[in-house]
């Protein structure tokens, strides 16, 4: 299987502390891989790299065979490598349309004269643009939110908006970071069958995410820091079932005991 | 409704010198509309993209300089010796040159000063400003300093197979100022309306979503410099074959500070606000100058910009669109639409 | 050399009470995140009670000296309490305009009451200078130096060695850890702009019998006290003592040997050059103040 975003030995110091060291694990195409952790594991951190918010200071971030060394985050989207924010997710004083039309930006580039003034030609880029917007709201299942200002929608629907807006700039890839907080269990599901519409699209997603059945439920294969490093990788069920990383979410006692039960059964 | 509202009063403005013959009250629209235009030009940056320069004379004097010393011509010694000589030529290249020079101007002075932000991009703006009042003020040779350039001539236009006309009279100036700023709110309106303006609008409301979504910070913050710069340098030609003498002063913060007060009180982000604002500001001084001294009006604008800031940080028109949104059956859901206001 | 000899001397008058403008706006910038363009406007009062104090009253020179800056410490809280302290919770750019309308109001106050012509506030020094090899210096210049000083280290002293600075310093590296800890924030905002206020006004209080009293004296005394903020480091008092020594140095040597007419010049070229080479690392915030 090919992959599509390769994190080659990626180091990351603030001053004297750590917050990655020698991180590394690939995303294959079409494929849901889940970035997990206890808190302060260095997810965030390595979601900021990814996307080209912070620049890593070892190692080298890797999509469709092109270094993000020197890209800057809005280059990065239009390479087809998009991202979701946790909080603050939406243009709040912005309708829903206007948001995902703020997404789209990335198409279209009318001449300075589209700008000054309304040429046919840029008319029908505007009513085109409407259309596809409309599309991807309808998607993301806001249809009758379209005309609402995206800062007084639920904090799960803000969150779809923020799905959206990453759906406009037709992504190859998606990172998303923690999509589902604040939503509620129906929200959940909801967006789960949305998420897997969209791999079904062949976009591969990369999920950071806290809620662990939902991760279960969703992740082709899943990838577990701690402290700043990589502790393990594999299928939900591997994940599950190891020692490694029961200990680092609940501690050694109850590592110990996982592996008693093991050795009894 | 609110659509016909420009062209309404647009028309308006248009028939007002046919009632209006005080030389005195026509005197003070010109400078009004001049300064509104400047209220236009800051409020695509203050207001739209949501970066606070407060270096903005700095424009509207480059291109009062440029106009003039291109009509009246110059006579400079360069380092190593070199001379520039010229002779001086039309009004109208002037003002043409005015808004491509202060569109460069502004396109370099965005570039650097957009590497900050915050507070320290409001320092750099004015420090630039104040760098550029202290050469006009001590580049006696080009700009004769405190002397002030003088007999700057009238703007003339060349109308096709009629020779030219020469714009001597106030309301022939009038006509000139309303037809650049009604050219300068179509500009404001278009990009505004526009993908692009989409794009400043995204940048003001969340840089880093906007970012993530592609849009290229720097570039889209240094065309609306760009144009923003063009507009006040326009308006500033205009002053300088209006006002017919420049000196210096025309660098003067306070300057920057009432294109400031016009944009904020009038709203800004909003396409009419800095009309309003301009406006009442502009004709203040007309009301003001019969009851109160030039530095009591002063006192008068300094408490009316700290009571909007609190009473209606947002300006007048987003609080008249409030109130007539609030008649109306369906009002927005959701969280109280002034997030900022106090109680 | 004897020339330069000279500058350095007027320089160091100078920059003690650039320092004193500087240390005022950066403990105000650095605790509150507020730049205050009412700064110079302070200094133009904190001129303006001396005149008042030392003339109109009669006063005794070194008495009317601690009345202005006390009058100054009066004025930064009427303006902290009044005017900023129902903004805390807007952004900056909103407290900025208020500084500015605020600014505009007292400078134009001040040309109201007084009118735009110069005072003179008399000293009991002696007229004749103080000439030491190639370099004069006034009595009244000399005087200004130490008093600069001696406020310098007072204001030190006040942040490193009293409760109050270590609630100042707590403030400054983290207001919502500091409430919880039991400072009262809200008081140390205002004492953070009386304290910054009266420093002003101290500048003003010292430079205007050595010059003239005008209402536009303070004019951009803002923008200059800011290059020294940047210069010498957020929220630190030795950063911007020596950051006001060395824009005093910049303006006497610009101005001596480059063309007087740019005096004014070399405070706003430093911020442009200093932000535009290194827009992140110098003003990275500093770990504590003092």
């Amino acid at each position: 299987m090919s992959t599509i975003l390769n994190v080659e030995h990626v180091g990351m110091r603030f001053g004297g502390l750590t917050a990655i060291s020698d991180l590394h694990f690939d995303v294959h195409e079409g494929e849901i891989l889940s970035l997990i952790g206890p808190n302060g594991a260095g997810k965030t951190t390595a979601f900021n790299i990814m996307s080209g918010f912070l620049k890593p200071t070892q190692g080298r971030v890797v999509f469709r065979g092109r270094d993000l060394a020197k890209t800057r985050p809005n280059e990065i989207t239009r390479l087809g490598l998009a991202r979701t924010f946790q909080r603050t997710s939406v243009f709040a004083d912005d309708t829903v349309l206007d948001n995902v039309l703020i997404g789209l930006h990335r198409f279209g580039s009318p001449g300075l004269l589209d700008r000054l003034l309304p040429t046919p030609g840029a008319r029908a880029a505007e009513k085109a643009a409407r259309a596809r917007a409309e599309e991807i709201i309808d998607l993301v299942g806001l249809s009758h939110r379209a005309q609402e200002l995206a800062g007084s929608l639920s904090y799960g629907e803000q969150r779809l908006v923020g799905f959206a807006l990453a759906l406009a700039t037709e992504p190859r890839m998606l990172l998303l970071d923690e999509p589902v907080s604040g939503m509620n269990a129906s929200e959940t599901q909801g967006f789960v069958r949305l998420i897997r519409k969209v791999r079904g699209e062949g976009v591969s997603i990369l999920l950071v995410e806290h809620d662990m059945p939902m991760v279960m439920e969703v992740s082709d294969r899943i990838v577990c820091l701690n402290y700043g490093r990589l502790i393990a990788e594999g299928s939900p069920a591997e994940i599950r079932n190891n020692p490694a990383v029961i200990e680092a979410y609940l501690g050694k006692s109850a590592a110990r005991l996982e592996e008693k039960e093991a050795a009894h059964a | 409704m609110t659509k016909l509202l420009a062209p309404l009063f647009l028309v308006a403005a248009a028939l007002l010198p046919l009632v209006l013959k005080d030389p005195y009250l026509l005197n003070a629209l010109i400078i009004t509309g001049i300064f509104t235009i400047c209220a236009m030009s800051l409020n695509l940056l203050l207001g739209f993209t949501g970066q606070l320069s407060l270096g903005h004379v700095a424009f509207f004097g480059i291109g009062a300089y440029v106009s003039a010393l291109t009509a009246l011509g110059f006579d400079v010694g360069l380092p190593f010796g070199l001379r520039v000589t010229y002779e001086g030529g039309d009004p109208i290249v002037g003002f043409l040159l005015a808004i491509v020079i202060t569109g460069l101007t502004g396109f370099l002075i965005g570039r650097l000063s957009f590497r900050v932000r915050g507070a320290y991009f409001v320092i750099v703006t004015i420090s630039f400003a104040e760098v550029v009042r202290l050469v006009a003020l001590n580049w006696v040779e080009l700009t004769q300093g405190p002397l002030a350039l003088t007999s700057i001539p009238n703007m003339t236009l060349p109308l096709p197979g009629l020779g030219e006309l020469t714009l001597r009279s106030k309301v022939e100036n009038y006509y000139l100022v309303l037809v650049v700023a009604a050219l300068s709110y179509l500009v404001v309106g278009g990009l505004v309306a526009s993908r692009f303006g989409r794009a400043m609008r995204g940048l003001k409301e969340n840089e880093s979503l906007a970012l993530s979504l592609g849009i290229n910070a720097t570039r889209t913050l240094t065309i609306a410099a760009t144009i923003s710069a063009a507009m006040a340098g326009a308006a500033g030609s205009l002053y300088a074959h209006y006002i017919r003498i420049i000196d210096p002063d025309v660098f003067l913060f306070s300057y920057t500070v009432t294109m400031v007060i016009m944009v904020v009180a009038g709203g800004k982000g909003t396409l009419a606000g800095p009309l309003v604002g301009g406006l009442i500001f502009g004709l203040l001084p007309v009301a003001l100058r019969p009851v109160m001294a030039p530095e009591a009006q002063w006192i008068v604008y300094g408490a009316i910009l700290i009571a909007i800031l609190f009473v209606m940080p947002k300006g007048i028109v987003p609080a008249l669109e409030t109130l007539t949104r609030r008649k109306a059956p369906k009002a927005a859901p959701g969280k109280p639409l002034e997030a900022g206001a106090r109680p | 050399m004897d020339q330069f000899l000279q500058h350095i001397v007027n320089a160091s008058v100078l920059g003690g009470t650039y320092a004193l403008l500087g240390i005022g706006l950066t403990l105000i910038f650095g605790i509150m995140n507020v730049v205050n363009f009412t700064h110079g406007a302070i200094y133009t009062f904190g001129a303006y009670a001396m005149y008042l104090a030392a003339v109109a009253l009669g006063l005794n020179f070194f008495v009317a000296l601690p009345v202005a800056v006390v009058a100054g410490l009066i004025m930064g809280a009427i303006i902290e309490f009044a005017l900023l302290r129902p903004l805390r919770r807007s952004d900056i750019d909103t407290t900025m305009l208020v500084m500015i309308g605020t600014g505009i109001i007292l400078q134009s106050g001040t040309l109201w009451i007084f009118g735009g012509v110069a005072k003179a506030v008399p000293t009991p020094f002696p007229t004749e200078p103080l000439v030491i090899g190639p370099v004069s210096l006034s009595y009244v210049r000399l005087f200004v130096f130490f008093a600069a000083l001696a406020l310098i280290v007072l204001t030190y002293f006040t942040i490193n060695g009293t409760k109050l600075g270590r609630a100042m310093r707590a403030t400054f590296q983290d207001h919502d850890t500091a409430a919880l800890m039991g400072v009262n924030v809200s008081l140390i905002y205002t004492a953070t702009f009386a304290i910054g206020s009266a420093l002003a006004a101290a500048a003003g209080a010292l430079l205007g019998p050595v010059y003239v009293v005008f209402p536009q004296m303070g004019d951009l005394a803002a923008v200059k006290a800011f290059a020294i903020v940047i210069l010498g480091g957020l929220g630190s008092i030795s950063g911007a003592t020596i950051g006001g020594f060395i824009l005093a140095f910049a303006e006497e040597i610009g101005a001596g040997y480059i063309s007087s007419g740019y005096r004014d010049a070399m405070g706003f070229l430093i911020i442009i050059a200093v932000l535009l080479v290194k827009p992140t690392g110098l003003f990275a915030r500093a770990e504590r103040i003092g």
